[in-house]
């Protein structure tokens, strides 16, 4: 057998396809929705460990620190396997949004912290003495000044989330990784795995190009 | 007539730092009093107190057209009757000149956005700047950014106006165009109190003016009263100081 027919076979291909492709929709379902979800998720927690009264913000800071230090995977099994036995059954494609969701939330809240840190006080003293209200301080001033310097770590951490997704076959999940093993077991080629690698490559590689372009936005419209 | 701003007994206390100690104040409608005195003196602190960007000791209160300045609901609505210029502008670099004086009033005062925007273009031209508007801020000269930073202060029509050494970041030669806006103002009635070190505008531009020292006041007067006849010796020696470089 010829490099070719080991690692591209057309043949392979042609077979396996359809289910890969079925993989990388799963794989970008899961992706997006951890994604949003954990932006959603870190905001408030990053809101909630600066600006909340004590007891939340120690949550915060607990949250945070462990959701960080857990490995992805151990959270994945706990979730899909353990809560069952307290009676929370969540579906394979739930079991990983929710661990994919807790794991990028931490990560986001602090890339938010820091964004938020960053705004000199003299943003904030001027928003309150104008009477903004808090709601519009974040809104209208402190936010959108804070994405333009979060938006490199969060989008590493979203490729993080997208590469992550491939952990969900541990819980059965149909994702895309999956599909391939699958794939490359029935058919006895690797063939599918290396198309499994290009699509990965070709839903991150856009996402990194389109942060750059963002990052020049940004440079040109700001001070 | 009634106070504007009634100060009562302030002090604040930072750590084992006294920054203020009993300063009393009464500014009337129209009035433009000049604060001066030696870095460290509190007058920075002192104005700051007046919209609670700094907070105080509880002995002391501070009223804004009879509305008591403490946390809580009211205190946005103090705030916006209290307009600011900071040192350092302290302009939004996201928003374009324009959006910057026109945020607050479509906010607080809940003016369309055209109507915010037609105000924030009478502003701009009223403080030279109306080609600049849809500028951001980081394309303008410090001189100019003060100016617009003026402008975003009276576009929510407050009853008083502060200034927290408004000239003290500018190269020198911005300084002048600041101090013409700032005298405009004073002329059209508007109600200010001034944190400055240009003792030639306090002169010039003061109803009265303030010296103060180690977080109190020690003197106040007309202009003439205080520059050209001090009665209290640290007034002198500070005075002095400056004369003489």
């Amino acid at each position: 057998m010829s490099f070719a027919e080991t690692f591209l076979n057309l043949d392979v291909l042609r077979n396996s396809f359809p289910l890969l492709l079925s993989g990388l929709g799963v794989t970008a379902r899961l992706g997006l929705v951890s994604i949003a979800a954990g932006l959603v998720l870190g905001l408030f927690v990053a809101l909630a460990r600066i600006y909340s009264v004590q007891p939340f913000r120690l949550l915060a800071r607990i949250y945070i620190d462990i959701f960080r230090s857990v490995p992805l995977l151990v959270l994945l099994i706990v979730v899909y396997y353990a809560l069952p036995f307290v009676g929370l059954r969540l579906s394979p494609f739930m079991s990983a949004a929710c661990a994919l969701t807790l794991v990028s939330g931490a990560y986001a809240a602090e890339i938010f912290r820091a964004g938020i840190e960053a705004i000199p006080r003299g943003q904030f003293e001027a928003s309150q003495a104008l009477g903004l209200s808090y709601r519009h301080m974040m809104t209208d001033v402190i936010l959108p000044q804070a994405i333009r310097i979060v938006i490199p770590p969060l989008t590493n951490n979203c490729i993080n989330v997208i590469k992550d997704t491939a952990l969900a076959s541990v819980v059965a999940m149909p994702d895309l990784l999956k599909q391939a093993t699958q794939a490359q077991a029935l058919e006895a080629n690797p063939t599918p795995l290396i198309v499994a690698a290009l699509m990965y490559v070709a839903i991150l590689w856009p996402l990194v190009l389109l942060v750059g372009r963002l990052e020049r936005r940004f440079r040109q419209g700001g001070s | 007539m009634a106070a504007i701003v009634s100060i009562r007994n302030l002090s604040k206390r930072f750590g084992s730092a006294q920054v203020l100690t009993g300063v009393s104040l009464d500014v009337e409608e129209g009035e433009v009093v000049c604060v001066i005195g030696p870095s460290g003196a509190g007058k920075s602190t002192l104005i700051r107190c007046i919209n609670l960007l700094e907070d105080f000791d509880k002995s002391g209160e501070i009223f804004v057209d009879g509305i008591e300045v403490r946390k809580g609901r009211q205190l946005a609505a103090v705030r916006a009757e209290v307009g600011m210029v900071f040192q350092s502008f302290n302009l939004f670099p996201h928003l374009t000149v324009q959006d910057n004086i026109a945020l607050a009033p479509e906010r607080v005062r809940g003016l369309s956005v055209e109507e915010a925007r037609a105000r924030a273009r009478r502003l701009l031209d009223r403080v030279g700047l109306a080609a600049h508007a849809d500028k951001y801020p980081g394309q303008l000269s410090g001189g100019q950014q003060q100016r617009v930073a003026i402008a975003r202060a009276l576009a929510m029509e407050p009853r008083v106006l502060l200034f927290d050494e408004p000239t003290s970041a500018l190269d020198p030669e911005m300084v002048g165009e600041v101090l013409e806006v700032m005298k405009g103002l004073a002329g059209s009635g508007v109600t200010m109190i001034v944190v400055t070190h240009e003792m030639g505008f306090a002169r010039q531009v003061a109803d009265r003016v303030i010296f103060m020292d180690g977080g109190q006041v020690v003197e106040t007067g007309t202009p003439q009263q205080v520059f050209d006849a001090p009665r209290e010796q640290r007034t002198r020696s500070f005075l002095n100081a400056i004369i003489r470089h």
